[in-house]
């Protein structure tokens, strides 16, 4: 991959780029939709239930069948509703998802693009997200979307925040904003992972990271109790898919992100298991966080809203504040 | 200059929170309510018209289907009434078993409130272990009457079916087992530090408010009102159990939460005696004219249902039919605090104050 990376842009470096672009849609939409899968067993087992069983064997072809379904359904437009924009949104929402794939090491070997600026990358297009949801909110001419979307856009401003602080602490320890060299600095033990020395910038990120995805205990936008659906309440078919999707996506998204960032990404625990190829170590890591997800989603309410801003600027903010402090006064002792 | 405006925001009547047919229009600026005005109806099947052209057996079913939740206490309250305008006298066994079921009602009762309230603050898990134990108690009711949710099990005088062999001692293992899981939905929830942050303080009122409104029930003692029929006015066998009756002292949602948790432990204390003491043989049903006319007068009777205090106003002519019926419908009276409680909440406390009353929609519009 990195000798296609530095070659002048001709036909043919564009050809195997886009023919593995398109190999990592058509990856990421049969993890979307086995990720989905796995999210309805896990929660059913939680809860004394089996989860999807009927469609195919063991119920495998669920989520093939609900996407069957969407695409088969009315795309409605309401009649009021501003017609550009209402299409725009679910694709604003979407693309920036898949476009921070880009930016993961999945192993040494494995990338699509080596940015000297990868964090900052991720940050920013993720941001955009969220100018999606807040137009998809508004541009339904609907007043629970309304309320969802405008929701997302303050949960955002006050997670954002404190989300890219506490990566800051990684950063300055491994000297780079590349995510590769991240994880190549978190090579050995287990215990040089990120994870121990940056503990407080790791459960900052993780909660302003479960905010960024827009998942319980934070799923004011789509609040169901409180707004329905929230800002896609208007929405139906596969516009609708493009939002889950895109939830789905970041998820995927974010659980490499945390691997990379805190849990040494492709590295084994302990060198002398370096014997098992990366890529499974990257997925077991993987796993684990996206199971973590699940495992809150099944187990905590919904924060209010005024309390999930309280929190972002008066707990997570300075404690993220604190751990970028910490680390520099830890480096620069160390120097 | 930024120009701000309210939005008149129509809640209901299909809304997942709002617990069936109910609609309620607030005007909100930003997300905080300024007013409210529920709007009810949507549900109402005329019951008490229904009732003046049918005799006192027919007029049973009609019953089960105000609160749909508890229809073995709603069963009761009309069977009462004419017991009482007729002065008959029910079996021992026929009353024990009636206790029984009212009992383990109003615990179905509280699980589903349980539940469905945790699903309105956003916790999906909690949903599906009340219905699992629900499902226990309905699957006693299932045998005893042969329906899951409109039994149809009482009769003037007496129940229409004994409990099936065997019936009793399953409902008697059945208390153990129900205290474990009372345990395990405390762990689970009550300490949540979410789910208090969410709920304590919040739908607050005080003991004045709540009689001035004519609150009854968990809404009525989560202010500190000592007040159960069971225990100050009691009816059917009450008088012979020991329990207690749980009472909070702020008066806003988390102690009407604790109020009602604390009376499933109470309705077990309870279910537990009852058990104990039910003769084991007897008649079920008592001596009871072919038609039932209860003589020229008047009535009311009031007992505790889980909702709250749920009156028969009974008015007959002598004749088969009765001239004028009337409920006090628990969740009609309890919702009438609902519009002075949400101005100035925000639109996720709506719904959690909303939940803490615990209204059935049935019974609001009968």
């Amino acid at each position: 991959m990195s000798a296609y990376l530095e070659e002048t842009l001709g036909w043919g470096n564009f050809t195997i780029f886009a023919i593995a672009a398109i190999a990592m849609l058509l990856i990421s939409l049969g993890i979307v939709t086995y990720l989905i899968y796995f999210e309805r067993k896990v929660i059913g087992w939680m809860q004394f239930r089996h989860g999807p069983t009927r469609t195919g064997p063991l119920g495998l072809l669920q989520s093939v069948a609900d996407v069957a379904k969407l695409l088969l359904k009315e795309d409605t437009i309401p009649k009021k509703a501003d017609r550009s924009l209402f299409i725009l949104a679910p694709v604003l929402a979407y693309v920036p998802s898949f476009l921070v794939l880009a930016a993961i090491p999945y192993t040494e070997t494995i990338y699509f693009a080596n940015l000297d600026v990868g964090v900052l990358y991720y940050v920013a297009l993720s941001g955009v997200s969220t100018i999606g949801i807040v137009l998809g909110g508004w541009a339904s001419n609907n007043k629970y979307a309304l309320l969802g979307g405008m929701r997302s856009a303050a949960q955002m401003i006050s997670y954002e925040i404190p989300l890219v602080i506490s990566v800051t602490g990684v950063i300055m320890i491994s000297h780079s904003l590349n995510l590769r060299q991240i994880v190549i600095g978190q090579e050995g033990w287990f215990w040089q992972w990120n994870v121990f020395p940056q503990i407080i910038g790791f459960v900052v990120f993780v909660i302003a990271a479960v905010s960024e995805l827009n998942r319980t205990p934070f799923d004011l936008p789509e609040a169901e109790s409180e707004l329905v659906a929230g800002y896609h309440v208007e929405y139906s078919g596969f516009r609708f898919a493009f939002f889950m999707l895109s939830e789905y996506t970041y998820m995927i998204a974010i659980a490499g992100l945390t691997t990379s960032l805190f849990l040494g990404g492709w590295h084994a625990p302990a060198p002398f298991l370096e014997f098992i190829p990366g890529l499974v170590w990257f997925a077991l890591k993987w796993a684990f966080c996206i199971f973590f997800l699940f495992w809150i989603r099944a187990t905590l309410p919904r924060i209010r809203v005024d309390q999930l801003m309280s929190m972002g600027w008066k707990w997570l903010l300075p404690l993220s504040l604190l751990n970028v402090f910490i680390t520099a006064v830890y480096l620069e002792l160390v120097r | 200059m930024i120009r701000t405006e309210e939005l008149l925001l129509n809640v209901g009547p299909q809304h997942p929170s709002t617990h069936g047919v109910f609609r309620i229009v607030v005007k909100i600026d930003g997300e905080v309510i300024t007013e409210a005005t529920p709007v009810m109806g949507y549900l109402h099947r005329g019951t008490e018209k229904l009732a003046e052209n049918l005799n006192y057996t027919q007029i049973i079913p009609y019953t089960d289907r105000m609160d749909y939740v508890s229809a073995m206490t709603n069963n009761y309250v009309i069977c009462h009434a004419v017991e009482t305008a007729m002065q008959l006298e029910v079996p021992e066994r026929a009353e024990f078993l009636r206790l029984i079921v009212m009992e383990l009602q109003r615990i179905a009762s509280h699980l589903v409130w349980w539940g469905t309230y945790l699903l309105d603050i956003g916790a999906m898990s909690p949903f599906l272990f009340a219905f699992k134990d629900r499902e226990k108690i309905i699957d006693f009711f299932n045998e005893i009457s042969g329906a899951r949710l409109t039994y149809n099990y009482m009769r003037v005088g007496g129940v229409k079916w004994d409990a099936p062999e065997g019936w009793l001692d399953r409902v008697r293992e059945f208390i153990p087992y129900m205290r474990k899981q009372l345990d395990v939905y405390a762990t689970l929830v009550s300490g949540n530090e979410i789910f208090m942050s969410r709920i304590k303080g919040i739908g607050q009122y005080d003991a004045q408010t709540a009689i001035k409104y004519g609150l009854s029930g968990a809404n009525l003692r989560c202010a500190g009102v000592k007040w159960d029929l069971r225990k100050d006015q009691p009816y059917s066998l009450y008088e012979r159990f020991d329990f207690d009756v749980a009472v909070g002292t702020n008066g806003d949602c988390y102690d009407r939460y604790l109020v009602r948790v604390e009376e499933m432990h109470q309705s077990l204390r309870i279910l537990e005696q009852a058990l104990e003491q039910i003769p084991a043989e007897g008649e079920i049903m008592g001596k009871v004219p072919r038609v039932i006319r209860p003589p020229e007068g008047e009535v009311y009777v009031r007992i505790e249902s889980p909702r709250g205090e749920i009156g028969c106003h009974l008015i007959s002519k002598g004749k088969a039919e009765p001239y004028r019926l009337k409920f006090r419908r628990p969740s009609f009276v309890n919702l009438q605090i609902l519009p002075k409680l949400l101005v100035g909440e925000t639109m996720t406390n709506m719904v959690t104050i909303l939940g803490s009353i615990d209204i059935v929609v049935g019974e609001v519009d009968a």
